[in-house]
């Protein structure tokens, strides 16, 4: 039997001494050679679990066969022919717990699993750099028009699928930029946005027309939608922030991450005053949370000159929800974590600015509704951190501005649209919804995976409608 | 990329301009607003709809020059455009009858309860409006505000147009001599806001103030323009702008204002540097 090296390629990355007072993407990436090198690991399993774990079952033993044989264009058209954002994925999934998690290789005594994800990105990459877009042939006929809110994952999956079609899309977008949490929360060094920009550019190179400061429900209403086009996606995400409503959360340097995320990475507050929006430049920070959001308010924090970093997180290490990955580079840049811990109270001075997070120790009870420990506090053990900023990344929930003006729709208990798994098919006919904004806040695969069941089903849907007429 | 139409000086540092902006104007209501950017650098900050014009497709801006966008809205020509207009945003004014209203505007807040109180006269209601400025020249669209009003009084710091004092004073006044008020709105800078709520409620007038803390996108989707009203949190872009003035928390609204103090500083005099004589504004 060939021996198979027990670790993934070392992949080069900014050393952490001088990335946490920058904001260039933190891995650097592989050479051919060594992306060759871990492609070679791969036993290309005739079972194929890591294709089972992927949302979107991309053929990954055959993306990696191709690279391992050099044939980077074959190996760029199996990956894209599953998934319209590769370079994003390959940098954001959370592979440890998808096709990874499943790897044959991984389950071997002391061998880590291939590193697809890696894999994943350095095709994609490979591919921008030849500076050759290949565009697919659109068909000119028009088979028919179709609306997307929102340009997230779903949205812009949803549209290029139906633009490669023979579908005229136009996608409606609140923000004056297009690419969702990919642009206003997922900071630049960890997903650079030129390439955000670049998927954008592409998709309208497609024919998807992009409206940037457009609110569906407001800029143009639901009847106007109904009245202009065939079908309807919806794709509005989960954006909208939650608090913990604890005594002092109006204090000035208390900010939700969404807030925090969106000066930085949307308004490049990071710039400023190069870039005319501020933000506030806390020196001591506590991050409530210790999900994607959560790595992602910290490091930037950290990265905006913070002298220290806290997570506090009520559960423990074990439940943390974030990548491994992100985890990894967090504890590497001196972000410190403070497990079994909860805020509950904000202390400020006369004037109104943050001075303290006063906080309680919590353990771990029987599980609850999802499975995991309840937390319980445990009396008297409060406590004060020193702290000029907090920033709270607990969650978010769906955004009202679209589903006020759109009462027909069923929504779930928990205020998300109801759709159907398999087609996104919502309440009202014609209407079709995928992403956070069904699912509630989950990852960049799954809206996108959302996004491409919704082209299928609006195609039959609209086909099915005018062989009728 | 959102033209400018029309400009015109109404006031030191206070602009009206027209932008088009077809999809705003086309749906647009009183008391709701816009969110803008000046250019790819630009913040987005929020402005109200001081009026709109459907067949045009065009929005009536007007602003006063208080910071780093704002200055440079000022210094931009007919012809020129803005990078983004984002909008209508926030709920739409209550407009139904009331009977009598009365209407307060303090300084550029006048240009935000123009639209109100012209729907209010429409829907019926007898319409009391008292404008208030430090001095005569910051008292800005008296003649259209007159138009829909039934009565107008006028306050100025300086006594240097109608009466001397301040817009409580005012609404005092107009309460003493008999006057039954149904429902009031208030809606100028934050301490004047603050005080006529605190006077309407003396009253016992029910009062709407239009809040205006700092926004970033104006849809819900951050919380920097959270808000206390009575014990809850509230994003001001979308759960208002206008709220019940009895129950706002104005001294942690004032706080919030001041959050970048300091950058907003760096930001106009790195601006001011930049472009050099700005006196004439
Ligand atoms: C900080 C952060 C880090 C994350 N990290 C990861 C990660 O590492 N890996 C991962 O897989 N996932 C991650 N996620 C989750 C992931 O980004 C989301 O699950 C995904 O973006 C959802 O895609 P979507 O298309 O459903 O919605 P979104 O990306 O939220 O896009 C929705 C879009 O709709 C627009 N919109 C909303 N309302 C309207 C309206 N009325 N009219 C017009 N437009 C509207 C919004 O402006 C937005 O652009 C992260 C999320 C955050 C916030
Ligand atoms: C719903 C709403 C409607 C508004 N309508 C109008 C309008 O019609 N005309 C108009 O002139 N202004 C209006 N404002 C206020 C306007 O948004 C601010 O004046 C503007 O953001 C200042 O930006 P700047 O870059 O020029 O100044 P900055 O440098 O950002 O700020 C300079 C000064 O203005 C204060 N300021 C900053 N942001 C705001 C804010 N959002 N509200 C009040 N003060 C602020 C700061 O505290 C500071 O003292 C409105 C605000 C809101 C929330
Ligand atoms: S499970 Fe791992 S080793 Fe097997 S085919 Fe997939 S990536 Fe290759
Ligand atoms: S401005 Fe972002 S939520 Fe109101």
């Amino acid at each position: 039997m060939i021996k198979i090296p027990n670790n993934k390629t070392p992949i080069k990355e900014q050393d952490p001494k001088e990335r946490i007072h920058n904001f260039g993407e933190v891995v650097l990436g592989y050479t051919l050679e060594e992306a060759v090198a871990e492609a070679n690991r791969c036993l290309q399993c005739v079972n194929q679990p890591c294709v089972a774990g992927c949302p979107v079952n991309i053929d990954i033993p055959g993306f990696i066969l191709a690279l391992r044989n050099r044939d980077l264009p074959k190996s760029t058209q199996i990956l894209k022919s599953y998934n319209n954002l590769p370079a994003v994925c390959g940098r954001v999934c959370p592979q440890e717990s998808q096709c990874e998690g499943r790897c044959t290789v991984g389950k071997m005594k002391d061998h880590e699993p291939v590193a697809i994800g890696k894999l994943e990105r350095f095709v994609a990459d490979w591919e921008a750099n030849q500076g050759i877009v290949n565009i697919p042939e659109i068909p000119s006929q028009k088979l028919g028009r179709v609306a997307i809110i929102g340009a997230g994952p779903a949205g812009l999956t949803a549209a290029a699928d139906l633009a490669k079609m023979g579908y005229e899309v136009k996608i409606f977008e609140a923000l004056h930029a297009a690419g969702g949490v990919l642009m206003y929360g997922i900071p630049e060094f960890r997903l650079p946005k030129s390439i955000v920009e670049r998927e954008v550019n592409f998709i309208k190179s497609l024919g998807v027309e992009i409206d940037t400061d457009s609110i569906a429900g407001r800029s143009v209403t639901i009847s106007e939608l109904k009245n202009e086009f065939d079908a309807i996606f919806i794709g509005t995400g989960a954006g909208t922030p939650s608090f913990m409503n604890i005594p002092g959360t109006n204090l000035n340097g208390v900010y939700s991450a969404s807030e925090f995320l969106t000066r930085i990475n949307l308004m490049h507050a990071y710039k400023f005053p190069e870039s005319d929006t501020p933000v506030r430049l806390g020196k001591h920070v506590v991050v409530v949370g210790a999900g994607n959001v959560a790595m992602d308010a910290s490091r930037s924090a950290l990265r905006l000159g913070a002298e220290s970093v806290k997570i506090v997180y009520r559960r423990s290490e074990e439940e943390m929800p974030a990548r491994i990955e992100e985890y990894h580079h967090a504890i590497e840049e001196g972000i410190e974590f403070h497990w079994l811990t909860n805020p509950i109270e904000y202390i400020g001075d006369d004037k109104g600015n943050l001075t303290a997070v006063k906080c309680i120790k919590m353990k771990l009870g029987e599980p609850d509704a999802s499975g995991r420990r309840r937390p319980i506090p445990i009396d008297g053990s409060e406590f004060i951190i020193e702290a000029d900023m907090a920033i709270e990344a607990i969650g978010q929930t769906s955004n009202k501005v679209l589903l006020s003006a759109f009462p027909e729709l069923k929504l779930t208990p928990h205020g998300y649209i109801e759709a159907d798994p398999e087609t996104g098919q919502t309440s009202v006919e014609g209407v079709f919804a995928g992403g956070d904004i069904v699912t509630g806040a989950a990852t960049v695969i799954l809206a996108m995976g959302a996004g491409k069941k919704s082209a299928k089903a609006i195609d039959e849907y609209i086909k099915s409608k005018k062989a009728v007429l | 990329m959102f033209e400018i139409t029309s400009k015109e000086k109404i006031a030191t540092k206070e602009y009206e301009i027209w932008v088009k902006a077809p999809k705003v104007a086309s749906h647009a209501k009183p008391g709701q607003f816009v969110v803008i950017r000046t250019s790819l650098n630009g913040e987005r900050i929020p402005l109200t709809i001081a009026d709109f014009n459907v067949e045009k497709g065009e929005i009536r801006l007007i602003f006063q020059a208080v910071g780093k966008t704002t200055y440079e809205m000022a210094t931009m020509k007919v012809g020129d455009a803005l990078q983004d207009v984002a909008g209508p945003l926030g709920h739409p004014s209550e407009i139904k009858k009331y009977g009598t209203v009365m209407m307060i505007g303090g300084g550029v807040g006048i240009a935000a309860i123009l639209p109100i109180l012209k729907e209010l006269k429409r829907a019926g209601n007898k319409v009391i409006t008292i404008l208030g400025g430090r001095s005569a020249d910051l008292v800005i669209l008296k003649d259209e505000c007159e138009k829909f009003s039934d009565e107008l009084l006028v306050t100025t710091d300086d006594g240097s147009m109608g009466m001397k004092g301040v817009v409580t004073d005012g609404m005092k006044e107009i309460v003493k001599r008999g006057e039954k008020i149904d429902q009031a709105w208030s809606i100028g800078p934050t301490v004047m806001m603050k005080f006529s709520a605190y006077t309407a409620k003396e009253l016992g007038i029910p009062i709407f103030v239009s809040l205006n803390p700092i926004m970033v996108d104006g849809t819900g989707m951050c919380g920097a323009c959270r808000v206390t009203v009575g014990k809850n949190i509230r994003f001001a872009c979308v759960d208002g702008p206008e709220f019940d003035g009895y129950e706002v928390n104005w001294d942690e609204l004032m706080n919030r204002l001041r959050q970048y103090k300091d950058q907003e500083k760096i930001s106009l005099e790195n601006y001011m540097a930049r472009v050099g004589d700005l006196s004439w504004l």
